[in-house]
Formats: structure tokens, C-alpha cells, sequence
């Protein structure tokens, strides 16, 4: 299943690191990023492939919303499936 | 591909702005839950609703997590129970057989202590709608609606004065949580049958055995694009309204879709109604005001509510295959912060409520009263609102709650339903008038064939 993964918070040191770490052990592959600072926060956006992972979705996205705790920032996983139901005819 | 930009507006729509689906609700057929006793039509419907719908709420949840939007409540419809027991009776027993199914699946509501008697009324169906007010006090999850007036009927007086009555017996049933029982209890005119709101959601005789229903909301959305277009005309608001509907509507028929696949129901429909809550940002009254107006109940509150719900119906319509349900936007007044205001203001009064009512998806919906309106001033407003549905050939209601032994202040009756302000009534009576009964002949235009 291809799903997004958008991480929204203050910027700081090795937040890329922290989340592809993560997403590597949970044998997620990552095939889109993009990172951006907006009203001075941090934003980045993954669009990954879960399906050589063996975990149900809700355990990937509670893994990523465990690290966004630990981490201090906001992470959500999504299924790709509700932003392209809502921006696409 | 996705841009950067959609992506956030979703995930800004969710995180600040309260997008959520109000309620997945699976309807089940019980006509074949009928025994030759009481206990063995509760013995069935026990087993029907606990194997269809056990895992209706694990569905739910690990949808709202795969999507990542909050799904808020999980809730089941039955067969209008005056159907199914009017072989045996045993109502109570059922009315409690439906409770504990809901606490068994750990759904939040069930609707369906039902009766439909736009026409008429069987002894047995006029002895079940005795029971509703027992029915409530006695159980904590369950719903009753009764449908009272259609266009094709007229309205049948004789029940719109039970009504009056049974509203009142509930609300002494159940003083001891400020009348709470008459929250779970909606009189109708022009009933669907694919409704996924409560209190009046009930499964209709034309429906599947097993149909998914999904109600969509989504208040705090609308506002915050109508902020974006501070002076923009009533077109632009309009196409913005429509947009945002679109967008909103796509999130619920995609969890429809998935929910009636994951648990092998029919899909019924997608109900558009934008329904509030009593958060801050989530309110229906504040979109009005997001228009230009000063406070809800303002002259101009009626031609903006009619804007709304119709550029609501036009975007939404898109994007489902099926629309049905309410599918407008919800005026309840306890449960939206914009409304509690604008009452506790004094400037949205019932009169005010009532015309909106001629526009908008329900009626008067969530009204507290005080405890010592009589029995036919509550029937005289059910007339009312039943007149405004028949004649305009949409769904009216009255969820009215005269709270027993209070006559000003608010009544809280938590979680979803909100607070209630005690409004204040026309006191002059209708008596006579709802004493007369007999039957309000359908209007000439419903003689179509």
C-alpha cells in the first residue's frame, strides 16, 4: 500500500534520520521526499510503499505517531488513498 | 501525483480543522428476526445484530487509522421495531434486547423503536408509541423516532397529540439526567429510510438486509475557506461552500466504500449533513456568520442557511454515487456553540429556528424548554414543523426537550449533545386544535399520478 507520511514541527538536528531510521526497520521503502520550512515550521512529506512490511498499518502509524512524540513533532502516516479521493475527479 | 500543498490542505482539514466522519451506521434488517414469542424474536435479534455487526467498530477504527481521519461514532439501524413485534408484543424486551446488543458491539447509538403512522395507526402500533417513553428510560444507547406526517398523506393528528404526550412522560422518566430520554427521541414528517443520524436513523423495508450509511460533517472546513474570501460576493461564497462539500464528500464515500467491503454490506448511502459539534470551530451558526452576519437569528439568517445547504447538496452530489439520508446542514441547537450563543444572546429565538427549518435538512432539533410546557404546546409545534415538511415535500423534525423541573437556565447533557439553553415559548394555547385529531389532508400537489 503506498501511503504518506507528513512530519510538521520546530525544526532541529537529525529529523530525517530519526524517521528513515524508523521507516527501515519496519521495512518501509521510501520513494518520494520533500522537506520545506513554512511559517518557520518544519515540513516534510514521504510518500512511501509499505507492502514488504509485515505490520498491519495501524501499528506502522502508531510506530510513527510513538517516534512524532519523542521527537517533539507532529507525524502522521495515511493511506494515499484519502488524498487522492479528495483532490482527484 | 499529489502536490505538497494538497497533501497539507488534507492534513490541515483534519489536524485544525475538525474534519471528521460523524458516523458509520449499519443498518440491519430484523423482518426475519420475527418468532411466534417475544423472547425468541429477542433471542434473534440478539443473535442477528451480534454477528453482523461485530466487528463494525474494529472496522471503523482501523479505518480512522489507515485514513487518518477520525471517525466518531460507530452506530447501528434496525427495522422499525413496531413492525417486528406486532405479532407478539414484548416491545420493552426488545427495546432492552437492542441496548445490550449495543454495549455487546460497543457501538454508541442504536436507532430503530420505531413506528411509521403518517397515515394511520394499528391499536398495536397506538399501544407502542405508549411504550417509547419507558422504553428510553430503561435502556442507554437506544433511539426512537416516529414518523407522524408524509406529502403523500398529510398529517395524522391523532399521533402528532400522543407525541405531545409521550414527550412529556419521557421527560419525566428521565429527570433525574435533565430529561435526557426526550434527546434520544425524534417525531418526523417525510421520514428516510436511509438515515445514519440519531436519534432518527432506522432501517426502512425497501433496504438490503445489511447496508452501510455514512454521515460526513465537517463545519470547521467550510468556515475556514469562507475566512479566505473575506470579500468575495455570495457567488464565490456559494462555489466555495460547493468545493469544500466535494472535497469532504469524497473522504466519506471513500470510508463507505471500505467499510461496506470490509464488512460484507451493501453500500447505502452517503449522507452530505454538515453536522456540528459543540467545540469551538465546529459550528454550523459560525459558517453563517462567516457570511456577514452579526449573530445567528440576524434577518438574512434564513437566505444564508438556504445557500448553504443547497452549494452543500451541489458539491456533494459529485462526489458520491449515492446521496440520500438528510444530506443538509443540521441546525441542532444544544449541540453547536454558534447557536448556544446566539440563543443565550437573545437573538435566535424558536420563530427564527422555525423558518430556518423551511430551508435546512431537519427541524428543530435540540430545543430545550421549560419543564412546564404543556403536552399540546409540544404537539402544536410538531403540527408545526410538520406542516412546513409536507408542504414543501422535505423531512422535518421536532427533538424537543421540555426538562423536567426547570423553566430557564441550560441543561448539559455531555459529549455530542451539548448544553441546551431553556428557550422560551409562546405561551397561548393550541388546545382545541390538537384536540380536534383526525387527520390534516395531503396538499394538492402531492396528487402527481
Amino acid at each position: 500500500m503506498k501511503a504518506i507520511i507528513s512530519v510538521i514541527g520546530q525544526d532541529r538536528l537529525g529529523v530525517i534520520a530519526k524517521v528513515s531510521g524508523k521507516l527501515f526497520e519496519m521495512n518501509i521503502n521510501i520513494e518520494d521526499i520533500s522537506q520545506t520550512i513554512m511559517q518557520n515550521y518544519f515540513t516534510m512529506i514521504m510518500m512511501v510503499d509499505t507492502s514488504k512490511s509485515g505490520l498491519s498499518f495501524t501499528e506502522m502509524a502508531e510506530e510513527m505517531e510513538k517516534l512524532g512524540k519523542e521527537i517533539g513533532m507532529d507525524i502522521r502516516m495515511q493511506s494515499e488513498s484519502i488524498f487522492n479521493a479528495m483532490h482527484k475527479i | 501525483m499529489l502536490s505538497k500543498d494538497e497533501i497539507l490542505e488534507t492534513i490541515s482539514m483534519i489536524s485544525s480543522q475538525h474534519l471528521d466522519v460523524r458516523t458509520i451506521t449499519m443498518g440491519i434488517s430484523l423482518l426475519d428476526c420475527i418468532g411466534d414469542t417475544a423472547r425468541e424474536t429477542c433471542e434473534r435479534v440478539y443473535k442477528k445484530i451480534t454477528d453482523k455487526a461485530k466487528n463494525l467498530v474494529k472496522v471503523g477504527n482501523d479505518i480512522q487509522s489507515e485514513f487518518g481521519v477520525p471517525i466518531v461514532n460507530k452506530r447501528i439501524s434496525v427495522t422499525p421495531v413496531s413492525l417486528i413485534t406486532a405479532r407478539t408484543g414484548g416491545s420493552i424486551e426488545v427495546a432492552k434486547t437492542l441496548d445490550k446488543c449495543a454495549e455487546e458491539v460497543g457501538v454508541d447509538f442504536i436507532g430503530g423503536y420505531s413506528a411509521l403512522v403518517q397515515k394511520g395507526m394499528t391499536d398495536f402500533e397506538r399501544e407502542f408509541l405508549y411504550t417509547i417513553p419507558q422504553a428510553l428510560a430503561c435502556t442507554s444507547k437506544m433511539c426512537s423516532s416516529v414518523n407522524v406526517a408524509s406529502t403523500k398523506t398529510g398529517i395524522n393528528m391523532d399521533a402528532v397529540k400522543i407525541m405531545g404526550e409521550i414527550i412529556k412522560e419521557t421527560s419525566y422518566l428521565t429527570r433525574e439526567q435533565g430529561s435526557i430520554g426526550c434527546a434520544k427521541f425524534v417525531v418526523f414528517a417525510n421520514a428516510v429510510e436511509d438515515n445514519p443520524f440519531m436519534a432518527g436513523a432506522f432501517h426502512g423495508v425497501g433496504e438490503a438486509d445489511v447496508v452501510i450509511n455514512v454521515g460526513v460533517s465537517g463545519p470547521g472546513v467550510v468556515k475556514v475557506a469562507l475566512e479566505q474570501i473575506k470579500d468575495g460576493d455570495l457567488t464565490q461564497v456559494a462555489e466555495t461552500v460547493k468545493k469544500v462539500a466535494y472535497k469532504i464528500t469524497r473522504v466519506g464515500q471513500l470510508v463507505a466504500q471500505e467499510a461496506s467491503k470490509r464488512l460484507n454490506a451493501n453500500f447505502g448511502i452517503i449522507d452530505l449533513s454538515l453536522a456540528p459539534t459543540p467545540v469551538m470551530g465546529d459550528s454550523v451558526g459560525h459558517i453563517l456568520e462567516e457570511m456577514g452576519l452579526e449573530c445567528v437569528g440576524a434577518y438574512g439568517t434564513t437566505a444564508c442557511l438556504a445557500l448553504l445547504n443547497d452549494a452543500v447538496k451541489k458539491g456533494g452530489i459529485m462526489a458520491s454515487s449515492h446521496v440520500g439520508g438528510l444530506s443538509g446542514a443540521f441546525i441542532p441547537v444544544s449541540e453547536d456553540i454558534g447557536m448556544i450563543n446566539a440563543v443565550n444572546k437573545g437573538c435566535l429565538k424558536l420563530e427564527k429556528l422555525e423558518a430556518m427549518t423551511a430551508i435546512c435538512s431537519v427541524g428543530l432539533d435540540m430545543v430545550a424548554v421549560g419543564g412546564d410546557t404543556p403536552a399540546d404546546v409540544l404537539s402544536a409545534m410538531i403540527a408545526d414543523e410538520c406542516a412546513i415538511g409536507v408542504v414543501n415535500n422535505k423531512t422535518t423534525a421536532v427533538r424537543v426537550i421540555p426538562v423536567y423541573g426547570k423553566n430557564s437556565g441550560s441543561v448539559n447533557f455531555g459529549g455530542l449533545l451539548g448544553t441546551a439553553p431553556i428557550m422560551p415559548i409562546n405561551t397561548a394555547s393550541p388546545s382545541k386544535f390538537i384536540s380536534r385529531g383526525g387527520r390534516i389532508p395531503a396538499p394538492v400537489w402531492a396528487n402527481k399520478n
